[in-house]
Order: C-alpha cells, then sequence, then structure tokens
C-alpha cells in the first residue's frame, strides 16, 4: 500500500500515527492493516463507503469501539506517545483534553436532559481547566466563538431547543473546549442542509486554523474532501487503498475503487454523465413532447398548520404551482423548512392542501372518490428517504413487494408471485432475496426493494422523497441509473424531492426551488444551473461541495 | 413550568369530581337497603321511613349527590355502621399504616430496582446481569403472601432477626417503628423491585448505546459521571412511567400483605368493612384510593417534567 512519504508537511513527527492497525467486532475482523498518519496542523480526509472501516478508525484512536470492538493489532501513537493498549486514565486525557470528537448527527449528539452550556461548560470541569462560575463563562465565550447569538440565553437552553445546525454549533464548541492538539471530526456535517454545512465548515476550519490543530475528517463525499482537506486517505472493506494530496487523488486517480468513487461522485457538471454512459441531458430534454398535456399538475397549493402559541398560522406551502410531463423527472429543491416534503405529501394525497388543488391527469386528487380516487393512489407511489424506516422489518420482502398487489387485488397467488420475481429482476435483485428480510439487506438493497414496490402497481408517477440522499456514493449512482433505465423503459414520470442539487443535475429536466414554502425559480434544470436568477439557487449551487475540482 | 402544572392540577380536580360520581353511585347501585342494613331485618316500616328520612335516602339522587360531596369537601365521611365511630378516625389511625409500608416497598423497589438493573446493564453478559435477571424471575413467579409467610417462618421465627407481626407507630418508638417495617416493605416491594430492574436494566442498555453517551466519553468524562448523568438520567424518563403505573398495585398488594404481617393498616379496614357491608366506610375507602391515585399520578407527572426538559418547556418556546 502506498506508503506516508509525503506526510507531516507542517511539523516534525506525525502528531497522529496509526500503523498495521487491525480492528475486530467480535471475531469478525473489520481492519486489516491500516496505515494513516496526521502531521501537526495538517488536514486529513478519510473517504469510503459504508463499511468501508473509515469509523472505526476513528472510533478506534479515541478507544470506543462500539460493542465487541477491540484493536487486534497494530499501534496508535498519539504525539510519539503510544495509546493503543493504554489504561482508562491515560484515555480520559486523551479524550477530549488532546483529542477533541465532532460527531456526526447533531440530533443525537447531545445530551437531552442536561442545559446546553452546561454540556460545554462539564468538558472543561471533567479536564480540570476551569470549575463553576469560570468554567461557565469560558463556555459562553465557546459559544459565541462558535457562532451562536445570544450565548447567555442559549447556555440556559435545552438541545431540542436548538435547530440542527446549532446543535453541530454547540458539538463544534465542546469538541474546541479544551484546546485539542487533533480534532477528529466523523462525517460532521452529513446530517445538514448543504449552505448550512457550508457555514459550519467554513467555521471549523476558521476555529481550527487560528488554534493551528490538526484534522482527522472521516466522511463519504469525495468532494468535500476535496474541498476542506490537504491529503485524502481512501479506504475500502477494511484497507486504505490509496492516499495522496487531494487534488491528486481526485484528479489522477490510481486504484480501482478510487476511480468508481470519483466517477460516481454526483457531479454539477453535465458532461461527466454522458461520459459515465448514462442519458445525457439533452437527450432527455428532447425527450417526450412538451406541448402534450402535464401527467401531474399543481395549482397553487397552499398548506397552513397552526401553530400553538402563535396567533398567525404558520405557512409551509405559499402559492405552489408547477407541472410535470408525462415521462420526465422535476425534481423540487430547498433546504429543511422549504416546504419541498410537505409539497410530495399532498400530491400523493396523504396530507389534505389548505387551499389549491392536485390533478393526476386531469383528475382531482383530493376530490376523487371511490374507484377514481384508488387508480389515482395507483398510478402514484411514494418512495421515501430512510429504506431502514420504511420497510416493515417483520415482512419478508417477497410480501413487502406483494403488498400492493394483495390491497388492490390484482392477480391470484400464482401471478402475484411470478410478478415479484419479475419485480425483483427489474430492480436487479436476484429472486432469492424475496425470502429474506429488510434487516438482512443492505441500504441500497433495501432501496431497490423499496422502488419494487412501487413499481408493482404499474404507476405513471413515482414520488421520491430524498430517495437517494441516505446511500452511500456509489449505491446511489447505482439507484440513479436504475431509475433511469425504468424512466426510458416504462416511461415513469418522477417528481423528485431533494435538498442535493448535483442529484437534481443528474436525473432531473426540471427543477422547482423552493424557500420558506414558495417557489422561488422554476424552469429546465440547463437553464436554471447556468444562469441562476435567484440568489439563493446561485447559493445552493456554490454550496455543493467539490463542486471547483468537478467542473 | 407553572403553567403546565397548573394545567395538571386542574385535571386533576376534574378526574376526582368524576370519581366522587362513580363512587356515589356505585355505592347505590349495590344490592341490600341501607336502611334495613342499619336497623336490622326485623324492623317496622315506619323505622325504615324514619331512618331514610334521617340520611337523606328518600332525597332526588343529584340533591343527594351534593350533599355527599358537601361532607366530603368538609372532611365529614359519616360514621361507621359496625363500630359507631366516625370514619375519619378509623382513617387517621389506619392510613399511616399502610402509606408507610408503601413507602417502605418503593423504597426498597427503587433502590434494589435501580440498582440491579443498571449493574445489569453495565456488567451486561456478566454475572451481575444473570444474577440480576434470575432475581426477577424468581420475584415475579413467586407470589407475595407466600414470600411473606416463608420471611415470618425463617427470617422472624426461625432466626428471630425480626419481628413476625405487629406495627409501632413512628411517634412512640422511631426504632422499633423501622424494625417492624423491614420485613413487610420487603415483601411487598419485591415484585415491584423485578418489574423496575427490568425496565431500568433495558432503558439503560439502549442509553448506553446512545451517541449523547459515547460522545459524553469522547470528551473526557469520567465513567461514574457518564452512568449516572447521561445515561441514568435519561433511563429515569421510562423507568418513572412504570413505577407510577404500579404504584396502584402497592396500594392492592398492601392488603395482602397487611393481612400477613398483622399491621392494622388500611387493607385490614377494607376487608372488615367489606365482611361486614360496612357502606360509609367502604366509600371513603375507595374515595381515598381514588384520591391517591390521582395524586400518585401528578406526581408522577411533575417528576416528568423535572427529568425531562422536553416536557417542561410544552413547545411553545423558540
Amino acid at each position: 500500500m502506498p506508503s506516508d512519504a509525503e506526510v507531516g508537511t507542517t511539523g516534525a513527527g506525525p502528531l497522529l500515527e496509526v500503523t498495521g492497525l487491525e480492528v475486530s467486532y467480535g471475531d469478525v475482523p473489520v481492519l486489516h492493516g491500516v496505515d494513516l498518519t496526521v502531521g501537526t496542523g495538517e488536514r486529513v480526509a478519510v473517504v469510503g463507503e459504508s463499511g468501508s472501516g473509515k469509523s472505526t478508525t476513528a472510533a478506534a484512536v479515541l478507544a470506543l469501539l462500539p460493542g465487541r470492538g477491540r484493536v487486534t493489532a497494530g499501534s496508535i501513537r498519539f504525539a510519539g506517545e503510544d495509546v493503543t493498549h493504554a489504561p482508562e486514565s491515560r484515555l480520559r486525557r486523551l479524550r477530549g483534553r488532546e483529542v477533541g470528537l465532532v460527531p456526526q448527527d447533531p440530533m443525537s449528539n447531545l445530551n437531552p436532559a442536561t442545559r446546553v452550556g452546561a454540556q460545554v461548560a462539564e468538558t472543561l470541569v471533567a479536564h480540570g481547566l476551569a470549575k463553576g462560575r469560570a468554567a461557565r463563562d469560558r463556555a459562553i465565550e465557546l459559544l459565541v466563538e462558535a457562532g451562536i447569538e445570544q450565548p447567555e440565553r442559549r447556555y440556559r437552553q435545552f438541545p431540542h431547543e436548538f435547530s440542527g445546525g446549532m446543535r453541530q454549533r454547540v458539538l463544534i464548541a465542546m469538541a474546541l473546549a479544551c484546546e485539542p492538539a487533533l480534532l477528529i471530526a466523523d462525517e460532521p456535517t452529513s446530517a445538514l442542509d448543504v449552505t448550512v454545512q457550508r457555514r459550519i465548515l467554513d467555521h471549523l476550519e476558521t476555529l481550527r486554523a487560528s488554534r493551528g490543530a490538526s484534522l482527522l475528517m472521516v466522511t463519504h463525499d469525495l468532494g468535500l474532501a476535496a474541498d476542506r482537506a490537504d491529503r485524502i486517505v481512501v479506504m475500502s472493506k477494511g484497507h486504505v487503498v490509496e492516499t495522496g494530496p487531494a487534488e491528486a487523488i481526485l484528479r489522477d486517480p490510481q486504484h480501482e475503487y478510487t476511480r468508481r468513487l470519483v466517477a460516481a461522485a454526483p457531479s454539477v457538471n453535465a458532461s461527466k454523465v454522458v461520459a459515465a454512459g448514462g442519458v445525457s441531458v439533452t437527450e432527455r430534454s428532447a425527450g417526450p413532447d412538451a406541448s402534450a398535456r402535464p401527467l401531474l399538475e399543481v395549482d397553487d397549493l397552499v398548506r397552513t398548520y397552526r401553530v400553538r402559541g402563535r396567533r398567525e398560522p404558520l405557512v409551509a406551502v405559499d402559492h405552489v404551482s408547477f407541472s410535470l410531463q408525462a415521462g420526465t423527472t422535476t425534481a423540487v429543491v430547498g433546504e429543511s423548512g422549504s416546504g419541498k416534503t410537505t409539497v410530495a405529501r399532498m400530491v400523493l394525497g396523504l396530507e389534505e392542501p389548505t387551499s389549491g388543488e392536485v390533478r393526476l391527469d386531469g383528475e382531482v386528487v383530493r376530490t376523487a372518490r371511490g374507484a377514481a380516487r384508488r387508480a389515482v393512489r395507483r398510478a402514484m407511489q411514494p418512495v421515501f428517504q430512510d429504506p431502514y424506516a420504511s420497510l416493515d422489518p417483520t415482512f419478508t420482502v417477497e410480501r413487502i413487494v406483494d403488498e400492493p398487489l394483495r390491497v388492490f387485488g390484482v392477480g391470484d397467488k400464482r401471478s402475484r408471485r411470478a410478478r415479484v420475481t419479475d419485480l425483483l429482476e427489474q430492480v436487479a435483485l436476484p429472486a432469492s432475496v424475496g425470502q429474506r428480510f429488510p434487516g438482512e439487506l443492505s441500504g441500497g438493497q433495501r432501496q431497490r426493494v423499496a422502488i419494487a414496490r412501487a413499481l408493482a402497481l404499474d404507476p405513471r408517477l413515482m414520488v421520491c422523497d430524498e430517495a437517494v440522499s441516505a446511500l452511500d456514493v456509489l449505491v446511489q449512482d447505482q439507484v440513479m441509473t436504475l431509475l433511469e433505465d425504468l424512466q426510458r423503459d416504462l416511461g415513469i414520470s418522477f417528481l423528485f424531492i431533494t435538498h442535493d442539487l448535483a442529484v437534481v443535475r443528474q436525473l432531473a429536466r426540471d427543477v422547482v426551488v423552493m424557500r420558506n414554502g414558495r417557489v422561488v425559480e422554476h424552469g429546465t434544470v440547463d437553464a436554471v444551473f447556468a444562469s441562476p436568477a435567484e440568489d439563493y439557487t446561485r447559493d445552493l449551487l456554490d454550496a455543493i461541495p467539490g463542486a471547483g475540482f468537478f467542473s | 413550568m407553572g403553567r403546565y402544572l397548573g394545567i395538571r392540577a386542574l385535571q386533576s380536580v376534574v378526574t376526582l369530581v368524576l370519581s366522587s360520581i362513580v363512587v356515589f353511585l356505585g355505592v347505590r347501585a349495590l344490592p341490600g337497603d341501607p336502611a334495613r342494613a342499619l336497623a336490622g331485618e326485623e324492623a317496622t316500616p315506619e323505622t325504615l321511613a324514619a331512618i331514610r328520612a334521617d340520611l337523606g335516602l328518600d332525597d332526588p339522587l343529584p340533591q343527594q349527590y351534593l350533599a355527599f360531596l358537601g361532607q366530603l369537601v368538609r372532611g365529614d365521611l359519616g360514621t361507621s355502621v359496625r363500630t359507631g365511630q366516625p370514619v375519619t378516625e378509623l382513617l387517621a389511625a389506619t392510613l399511616p399504616v399502610t402509606l408507610w409500608l408503601s413507602l417502605g416497598a418503593l423504597l426498597v423497589a427503587i433502590v434494589v430496582g435501580i440498582g440491579a438493573g443498571v449493574a445489569a446493564a453495565v456488567y451486561r453478559g456478566r454475572w451481575p446481569e444473570w444474577l440480576a435477571n434470575g432475581f426477577t424471575l424468581v420475584a415475579l413467579s413467586v407470589p407475595s403472601f407466600w414470600l411473606g409467610i416463608l420471611a415470618i417462618l425463617y427470617l422472624a421465627v426461625g432466626l428471630g432477626w425480626f419481628p413476625a407481626s405487629g406495627f409501632v407507630p413512628l411517634r412512640e418508638d422511631p426504632l422499633r417503628w423501622a424494625y417492624h417495617l423491614v420485613l413487610p416493605s420487603v415483601v411487598l416491594g419485591t415484585a415491584l423491585a423485578a418489574v423496575v430492574m427490568r425496565q431500568t436494566r433495558a432503558s439503560m442498555i439502549t442509553a448506553l448505546s446512545t451517541d449523547y453517551v459515547r460522545t459524553a466519553r469522547a470528551k473526557g468524562m469520567p465513567r461514574g459521571k457518564v452512568l449516572t448523568r447521561f445515561a441514568l438520567r435519561n433511563s429515569l424518563i421510562v423507568v418513572v412511567t412504570i413505577v407510577g403505573l404500579q404504584l396502584g398495585g402497592l396500594i392492592s398488594g398492601a392488603v395482602v400483605t397487611e393481612r400477613i404481617f398483622g399491621l392494622p393498616g388500611f387493607g385490614k379496614l377494607t376487608l372488615d368493612s367489606v365482611f361486614t357491608r360496612d357502606y360509609p366506610v367502604i366509600q371513603a375507602v375507595v374515595v381515598v384510593v381514588t384520591a391517591a391515585y390521582v395524586v400518585i399520578n401528578l406526581a408522577v407527572d411533575v417528576l416528568y417534567s423535572v427529568i425531562n426538559p422536553r416536557i417542561r418547556v410544552g413547545g411553545s418556546q423558540a
């Protein structure tokens, strides 16, 4: 494997040196001789898919391997000292004092029962750096540094009163509290909106640089790694397959796996799609007859909610109109809270609009009754974001895919079984998967099952709510290719709800940009991406990690 | 916070009024004539009519209810038919016994249950967990009366460590008071301890694998603090619910335990008055038990809001 000849750009010896690290969970080895170094002041990104061992490597450094995980061979040296099998007392100083951790999910990493400020202060207290009033004052300073306004008021609040971005700022404040020499950031912003993500990463970088700390970042996002790291370590199946300067890795990947990763990275650049053998944007734009009556018409939709403790109702969706031609894909993009999911729910008839209407092939979804309603329901099928939560864990895959057929009374038992096999084949899953349970499948396989289930009733429209957002880059690429194939072969239309503009570029013909419940921009992807009329759209486009590298 | 508690208190009052109606109607729906029960089988119709008029039994039901409610509010629960004593006096004599017994049992349940639950979760797959699991299995399977008899037989009569029966009021002799309560409290609290242990263990296992516990360790918090302030505190939210639900069972369980240990408590009073059809006492017992339930529920809700800040704010703050 590549050696680390180009190590330690600024310091004498490496700050963190992982040599031949092997880790097993129980008897199952997951890391096979990982070598990794982080120089003083250096920023290193570890990139790979789920299961590549990148998070395990980060956890091993802090001796925080979950469950039955243990280091079986190799060493971890921090500032020259071997800490591989250090006692708990030594590790306590390492954790928080010498190495700070910025964890992945801001929603679940703060203690829900303790005030936010106290959680920052207790880090200082735990390492004996300050106590009482001094700890409190320092914690407030740290909150200010992390970009939290009104810190005195915020100090006394609980995590549930903070947004995701604000919580991530708190976690950053906690990680930096003891001025650690090394920061480990495990997917620090993958749970956040793209514009929030950029602001927070910028902020983290400013704070890190001012302290001269090193950074070990774990991410599945190659673009993010390219933007934010000096050096990239690519991991696959518990091995380091390639390491080198960020730009070299992206422009000239040596290892086969890295090449696939680079090729699969969704990009804002259309030419890449053609190069990768997908359907080019021009082909798609020239597709079906644009003058035909649209399949889906969303007409002046409004949805308001009454919020306790507020006089005026909250307007979640504010006079939204757009239409979708048969056989094409329209993407609705926007950040959390922009109302895009509410639009999707109203299209599916899962939620009643306050006013306005949704028409599918001229039939008003809200007023359709009886047979017409069943027909409308059949013609539209959803695919949801989380393939872990949207499949019943007690059903076999066959039963999941078969369920819509049973509900609508399609065919008899034998013909339905044949249909399920066909459907699984359509989404490139072997028939044997039918007898398995969702828990035994990978994320990508589960999402294929969800797509097969949606396909069962030959829908004309599939509503995909962030259907690829939870998937790894390579898997995401495969699922997007599958969706493109389905559109080409079956003429299915897609309404794609997403926050990821790179995905939009690859899949959609038209795009609707939403903000605060309103449509701020609407047009073909080519037109909107080439010359965004709104600052907001430009912001979203700029915020895509790695945009500069791929274009 | 204040508003939340205000609403909960108001809800409790409504519950109490509704339950008083049920109690009132329930007692009147019982077969038999209270006047005849008072005067005896041989009473003349004139005597019965006089008693009825005297007790207001001829008035329309709403009026009777209001009279009943009025007495209730003034703390007048009537007079025992059996002993002729005011019911309030009977309650004052017996209620403390049951209260102390229940509190003792609760203490046993919380100390043993939470302690064993935490130990089982922390030392998962090792002997403390097996021991705790074995304890729950036995504690849940063994009926409390049998456990009580065994305890008396071996610990009281055999070894002579504890008194076999009886009760000493707290004011008379605090030491002997506690001494007499130990065995009944353990017997009554054992089953609840098992339930609490199971729940604590399950929630602790969940809490220990949460991200915030990992983050707490990653920032170098000492192990003890991670266990208590992070894991246990969040686990208690569920445990408090279970304890609140089970406390009702504790009161009915006390009836049996008091009988076994010869404690002059509420349970004994209930049994005696049911067997002698002492309606005023039965009525009062039901009212007191209902009130106890309502107060326990209110207490659980208050505790909740202390433990769980998400309830405290009630979603009204930005």
